[in-house]
């Protein structure tokens, strides 16, 4: 089995998950609660990656971070490096294309959450932040949960964005799906089908871990 | 500025009703203030307007010497300002902690073991929410609210979530902690014994508007409109006083006459309400009945009201009486006959009634 390109894609989920966090959940607390009418745009910007084919997301990031577009002309003056075909060029695209798996169970979880509670805190006297951090973020925790998994999961998996961004160098963008699809193409179907096992077992714990996590079903899909 | 609640507020309720209340509460007469009328009267979003949770249409509400809200200045404080322990009726205590953190969780008081104490929450204090009756969370909720030392109490139905026999038994408690907690009271009910037995002041809400506000003996005596009396309908709301108990029972006494209620340890002076629709009339005293109270009287008046008939007694004190029209045709009822009046025990309810009432 390629170690390596496993520990690549391990090392690049557990970044991702960790910067989805991070960002992921202010957004979603943002589209669990606020009530601007252009909401519906954010959301739909937000859940594009769910419906758009990954060459064309991996397309786009690459042109946004290529050396001449102004990221990643300000990327190389900081850094000296370029952004496409490395690891930090990787873990940005796997960040907007996870950020649906994130925000939508964690939105969805905050949404769910009895408002009369959040309205008790706020009339104890807590504040709105303190209020989300002590009430809202515990009572969400299954969600949160969800939403880590899933971009986990999803980050482990994913081809079509990584090959666009990443490329295929082995130990810095070659993941576990684009070894298996190297594989193939060298016909070592026996090497193949080793890394596809392991990778369908691994979706397999992850989503049933998911669902005991959520007493309530709901779908990995663009819900209300 | 004086120690009263002022708010004058239009609002538009959710019903698409339209809510015009301007009051006024004096809260060091009024300890408990009892916000009275049917339901979808616009009572618990006149309490969530109190509390800074919903803002009125336009109006202006202050505390004290403190402007909460006012739609002309643009002024709005949030919930957190006002500092007002809101107690939604559903309790809204926090189910992922347990009874302990529920009512620390935004404490202010250092008297904490106190506090456990008097609201007899020792032994729940590492239960969580859902592992408690309703009567039990009713008791976490108050707890909590007053351990964040709040301004004033807003409590909508804190006792609509208990059953009939619960709550008969809870009204003088929640009133006795109420009391005790020094802190002013603004209460919601739709219950107009619950109202008699629990405030000291009474605010009547009907057809969008608040009729009557005051004492609640002189509301309950002199209603401002038929509206008001109506949804109030309580016709006796008497003195009284505790001259002895036996077997459950407490005896008082009423003017010069000799009432029995169910004794729900009140002391001294009270108050006995009785609906007039709970009064039966005979000619004669029945001598082979369950029923206790029997009360030799005198009619006073009979006032036909549709199919009902309105009898008001003398039987050593005010007594009114709602019986059919046919009734009163059969006994041939006439102003100056002497009669029986017939309540049972259970219909009269015994409210205490400890100072700051009426002047």
């Amino acid at each position: 089995m390629d170690w390596q390109a496993i520990w690549l894609s391990v090392r690049l989920s557990v970044c991702t998950t960790a910067i989805l966090l991070i960002v992921g959940v202010p957004l979603a607390a943002w589209v669990a609660f606020s009530h601007r009418r252009w909401k519906f745009l954010v959301e739909a910007v937000v859940a594009l990656p769910l419906v758009l084919p990954p060459t064309v997301l991996g397309f786009y990031i690459l042109l946004a971070i290529g050396p001449r577009s102004p990221l990643g002309a300000l990327y190389g003056k900081l850094t000296g490096g370029m952004l496409p075909f490395s690891f930090q060029g990787l873990l940005l695209a796997s960040v907007l294309y996870s950020l649906p798996f994130t925000v939508q169970p964690v939105a969805a979880s905050f949404a769910a959450v009895d408002r009369g509670l959040i309205e008790a805190s706020w009339c104890l006297g807590v504040s709105r932040l303190a209020t989300f951090r002590r009430v809202v973020v515990p009572l969400a925790r299954r969600g949160i949960a969800a939403g880590a998994i899933l971009s986990f999961a999803h980050t482990m998996g994913e081809f079509g964005v990584v090959l666009m961004v990443g490329g295929n160098i082995a130990g810095v963008t070659r993941t576990v799906s684009i070894s298996i699809y190297d594989q193939v193409q060298a016909l070592d179907y026996a090497a193949a089908t080793e890394t596809s096992l392991f990778l369908l077992g691994l979706s397999f714990i992850v989503l049933a871990l998911t669902y005991s996590f959520q007493r309530r079903g709901w779908t990995v899909w663009p819900m209300s | 500025m004086a120690d009263e609640l002022s708010c004058a507020c239009h609002a538009r309720l959710p019903s698409g009703f339209e809510l015009d209340a301007e009051f006024r509460l004096p809260l060091d007469r009024a300890p408990i203030t009892v916000l009275f009328g049917p339901s979808g009267a616009g009572k618990t979003t006149l309490l969530r307007m109190l509390a800074g949770l919903d803002d009125p249409e336009k109006g202006a509400i202050a505390f004290r010497d403190r402007t909460w809200f006012d739609s002309a200045s643009g002024v709005s404080l949030a919930p957190q300002e006002r500092r007002a322990g809101y107690v939604a009726q559903d309790f809204a205590l926090f189910p992922h902690l347990d009874v302990f953190h529920n009512i620390f969780y935004a404490a202010r008081t250092a008297k904490r073991r106190e506090l456990i104490k008097a609201f007899g929450l020792e032994e729940l204090a590492c239960r969580y929410p859902r592992e408690l009756s309703s009567g039990q969370r009713q008791r976490v909720a108050l707890a909590r609210a007053l351990a964040a030392e709040p301004v004033i109490l807003l409590l909508d139905e804190p006792l609509s979530a208990l059953d009939a026999a619960a709550r008969a038994r809870t009204r003088q408690q929640l009133r006795n902690r109420l009391l005790a907690s020094g802190v002013s009271c603004i209460l919601v009910t739709h219950d107009r014994m619950e109202a008699a037995a629990l405030g000291d002041w009474i605010a009547v809400i009907a057809g969008g508007r608040v009729r009557q506000c005051g004492p609640v003996q002189d509301v309950f005596q002199h209603p401002a409109d038929a509206d008001v009396a109506e949804s109030l309908a309580v016709e006796n709301v008497l003195p009284a006083q505790i001259v002895g108990r036996h077997a459950g029972l407490v005896d008082l006494r009423t003017g010069s006459a000799l009432l029995q209620a169910v004794d729900s340890s009140e002391a001294g002076v009270v108050v006995v309400c009785i609906r007039a629709e709970d009064v039966a009339i005979a000619r004669d005293s029945p001598q082979t009945s369950s029923v206790r109270n029997r009360l030799a009287g005198c009619v006073n008046s009979v006032t036909v009201e549709g199919p009902l008939a309105r009898i008001e007694l003398d039987c050593g004190f005010p007594l009114v009486a709602m019986i059919t029209a046919q009734s009163a045709q059969e006994l041939t009822l006439k102003p100056g006959d002497q009669v029986c009046a017939i309540v049972k025990t259970t219909a009269v309810h015994v409210a205490a009634r400890s100072g700051g009432v009426s002047d």
